[in-house]
C-alpha cells in the first residue's frame, strides 16, 4: 500500500475518533443501552468489507477465502439487522410524559 | 478510480454523514428513534455501495450469508427479553469481533499482501479474536451458564505475559511472510482467541458493565483495523465511532465505581479486606405499615438495581408509582450509572414498563434534593446506596459515588434476605435509624402495597 493512502486513512481515523468522542459524550445516561446496541449495529459495517472476500474470485485458487468471507457476511449481518431492530424496539419504549398519558 | 467506484465512494460519504447525524439525534430520547432510523439508512447505502465493488464476481455466497445473518439477527432482536439486553449486547459484540477477524483472515488469501496490510490484518485478527472469545465468556457469565465470579489463579500474570510474548513473536514472523497457511498465522489466531478468554475470566459479575462497554469498543476498533486492511474509509469512520462510544461508556462506568480500568481488569474484585463491622438493629416492616407511610408521603423516589430485573418487578413498580402520583406525591426514579449489568439497563426496563423518561433521574440530579424525599424505596440495589462508600475509609468501595438515600426521611429496602451485594460488602444502610426492611420477593411486596391502596 502506498504511503499516501496510509496517511489519508490515518487522517480519517483521527478525525472520526475526535468526532465520536464529541458526539457520544452528549448522549444522556438514560440512552446508554440503546447507544450500545446501536453501536453494535454500526460495527456491522464490516459487512462492506466481507463482501469483497465472499464475492471475489481468488487467484490463489483457494475457496477458503470465499467461505471465510461468507461467514463474515453472516456475522456482520446479524449485527446490522439485529442491532438496528433491537435498538428501534427499545427506543420505541421511551415515552415522554405528555405522550405517555392517554 | 472508475465511475462506479467513484459513485460508491460518494455513497460512503453520505452514509458516514447519516451515521454521525443519527448519533447526534441519540442525544435526546425524543429524537433518538429517528436517529436510529437515519443511521440504518446510512448502513443500507453503505451496504449497497459495497456490493458494487468491481472485484465481486459472484453474489451467491453473499446472498447466502445475508439471509442467514438476517434471520438470526431479526429473531434475536424480536425475541430477546429486555432484562436480557446485557447478554444480547455481549453476543453482538462477539459477532462484530468475529466478522472483523474473518475479514482479516480472508484478506491474507489476496496476492501480494504488503507489510502494512499484514500488520493491520494481524490487528484485525487480534482485536477481533479477543472480542469474540471475551464476549462469549462475558455472555456465559451474564447468563450464569458459567459461574459469574472472578476466577483468579496463581501465575495468572505469568501465563498472560507468555501469551502476549507469543503473540508478538508470531505476529512478527507472520508479517515477514504473510500467508494464511503458515504456522505463525495459526499461532496468532489461537493466541488471540485464548487472550480473550484470559482477559475476561478474572472479572466478576458486578464489573460486567465495564467489560461489555470495553468489548463494545473493541468490536469497533477491530472494524477499524479491518478497514485499514482492505483500504476502506467507511469501515474506519464507523469503526472509530463505535470505538469512541465504548471507551466513553467504559470511562463513565469506572468513574461511577471509583476504580481505574486497570483495577477492574486485573484485580478480581471481591478478595478484599472487609470494612468496619456494623452494629445496630435491623427494623423490619410489614406491607401494611409500608402502605400507611407511603400514603402520607409527598415525595417518593425509587432506586432500582439488578434485583429489580431479576424479580421482573418493573411493571408493578410503575403501577405503584402511578398510584402514588394519583395520591398527590411527586415520584421519581433515581438510577445509578452502574445499576444493573450494563449502562442504562434500568432505564430501558423502566421505559418498557411505560415510565416516562422525564421521571428517570441521574445520581447527580437526585443527590442535592435527597433531603426532600419522604420515602426512598430501594429495589434490589445494594452497593450503589451503601453509605460506607462515603464514610468508612476501610471499606473496599470507599470513594465510590453513591445515591445518598440514607439522607432521605425514610428508606424502605426491599430485599430477600440480609445477604450482601455483589461486592460482598456489608451495608450500614440496613441498620440505619430511618431504614425499614421489607423482606421478601420485591415483586410480591410491591404488589402487596398496591393492593393495600386499592
Amino acid at each position: 500500500m502506498e504511503l499516501e493512502t496510509i496517511v489519508f486513512l490515518t487522517f480519517i481515523l483521527v478525525l472520526s475518533i475526535f468526532l465520536g468522542f464529541e458526539l457520544i459524550s452528549k448522549v444522556p445516561a438514560t440512552l446508554h443501552t440503546p447507544l450500545m446496541s446501536g453501536a453494535n449495529a454500526i460495527s456491522g459495517i464490516t459487512l462492506a468489507g466481507a463482501f469483497l472476500s465472499a464475492g471475489a474470485a481468488h487467484s490463489m485458487g483457494s475457496e477458503m477465502a470465499t467461505y471465510l468471507g461468507t461467514a463474515a457476511v453472516a456475522f456482520a449481518t446479524i449485527n446490522v439487522v439485529g442491532g438496528y431492530l433491537v435498538t428501534d424496539r427499545m427506543l420505541a419504549m421511551f415515552k415522554s410524559k405528555n405522550r405517555g398519558k392517554k | 478510480m472508475n465511475t462506479i467506484e467513484l459513485i460508491a465512494n460518494f455513497a460512503y460519504i453520505v452514509s458516514a454523514a447519516l451515521f454521525i447525524y443519527g448519533l447526534k439525534m441519540l442525544g435526546s430520547p425524543a429524537t433518538a428513534r429517528k436517529g436510529n432510523f437515519l443511521s440504518s439508512m446510512g448502513m443500507l447505502i453503505a451496504v449497497i455501495a459495497g456490493l458494487t465493488a468491481h472485484s465481486i464476481v459472484s453474489y451467491e455466497m453473499i446472498i447466502v450469508g445475508i439471509i442467514i445473518g438476517s434471520i438470526i439477527g431479526a429473531l434475536a432482536a424480536r425475541l430477546v427479553e429486555m432484562t436480557s439486553m446485557p447478554e444480547m449486547v455481549a453476543l453482538f459484540n462477539g459477532s462484530g469481533g468475529g466478522a472483523s477477524l474473518l475479514v482479516g483472515w480472508a484478506t491474507l488469501y489476496n496476492d501480494g499482501v504488503s507489510t502494512f496490510t499484514a500488520v493491520t490484518v494481524i490487528l484485525a485478527i487480534l482485536i477481533g479474536g479477543v472480542t469474540l472469545t471475551g464476549s462469549l465468556l462475558a455472555y456465559g457469565k451474564l447468563s450464569e451458564r458459567i459461574g459469574s465470579g472472578a476466577i483468579v489463579f496463581n501465575g495468572q500474570r505469568i501465563v498472560n505475559s507468555l501469551i502476549l510474548i507469543g503473540l508478538i513473536g508470531s505476529s512478527v514472523m507472520l508479517v515477514m511472510d504473510p500467508s494464511p497457511d503458515s504456522v505463525w498465522f495459526y499461532a496468532v489466531l489461537g493466541l488471540s482467541l485464548l487472550l480473550g478468554i484470559m482477559a475476561v475470566i478474572p472479572i466478576g459479575g458486578a464489573d460486567m458493565p465495564v467489560v461489555i462497554s470495553l468489548l463494545n469498543s473493541y468490536s469497533g476498533i477491530a472494524a477499524c483495523a479491518a478497514g485499514f486492511a482492505i483500504n476502506n474509509n467507511i469501515l474506519i469512520v464507523a469503526g472509530s465511532l463505535v470505538g469512541a462510544s465504548g471507551i466513553i461508556l467504559t470511562n463513565i462506568m469506572c468513574k461511577a465505581m471509583n476504580r481505574s480500568l486497570a483495577n477492574v481488569l486485573f484485580s478480581g474484585f471481591g478478595a478484599v479486606k472487609q470494612g468496619k463491622a456494623i452494629e445496630g438493629e435491623v427494623k423490619p416492616i410489614s406491607v401494611e405499615d409500608a402502605y400507611y407511610i407511603l400514603e402520607a408521603a409527598q415525595n417518593v423516589c425509587f432506586v432500582p438495581g439488578y434485583g429489580m430485573a431479576v424479580a421482573q418487578a418493573q411493571h408493578v413498580v410503575k403501577e405503584l408509582g402511578e398510584i402514588l402520583e394519583a395520591n398527590g406525591a411527586e415520584v421519581s426514579y433515581a438510577i445509578h450509572p452502574v445499576a444493573g449489568r450494563m449502562p442504562g439497563h434500568m432505564n430501558v426496563l423502566l421505559a418498557e414498563a411505560d415510565v416516562p423518561y422525564e421521571q428517570l433521574v441521574e445520581m447527580d440530579e437526585i443527590n442535592p434534593k435527597i433531603e426532600n424525599v419522604d420515602v426512598a424505596i430501594i429495589i434490589g440495589a445494594n452497593d450503589v446506596v451503601n453509605p460506607s462508600a462515603r464514610e468508612d475509609e476501610d471499606s473496599p468501595i470507599y470513594g465510590m459515588p453513591i445515591i445518598n438515600v440514607d439522607k432521605a426521611r425514610t428508606v424502605f429496602v426491599l430485599k430477600r434476605s440480609m445477604a450482601s451485594g455483589f461486592s460482598g460488602v456489608d451495608n450500614p444502610l440496613f441498620f440505619g435509624e430511618n431504614t425499614r426492611m421489607l423482606f421478601g420477593d420485591a415483586k410480591e411486596s410491591i404488589s402487596g402495597i398496591v393492593s393495600e391502596f386499592n
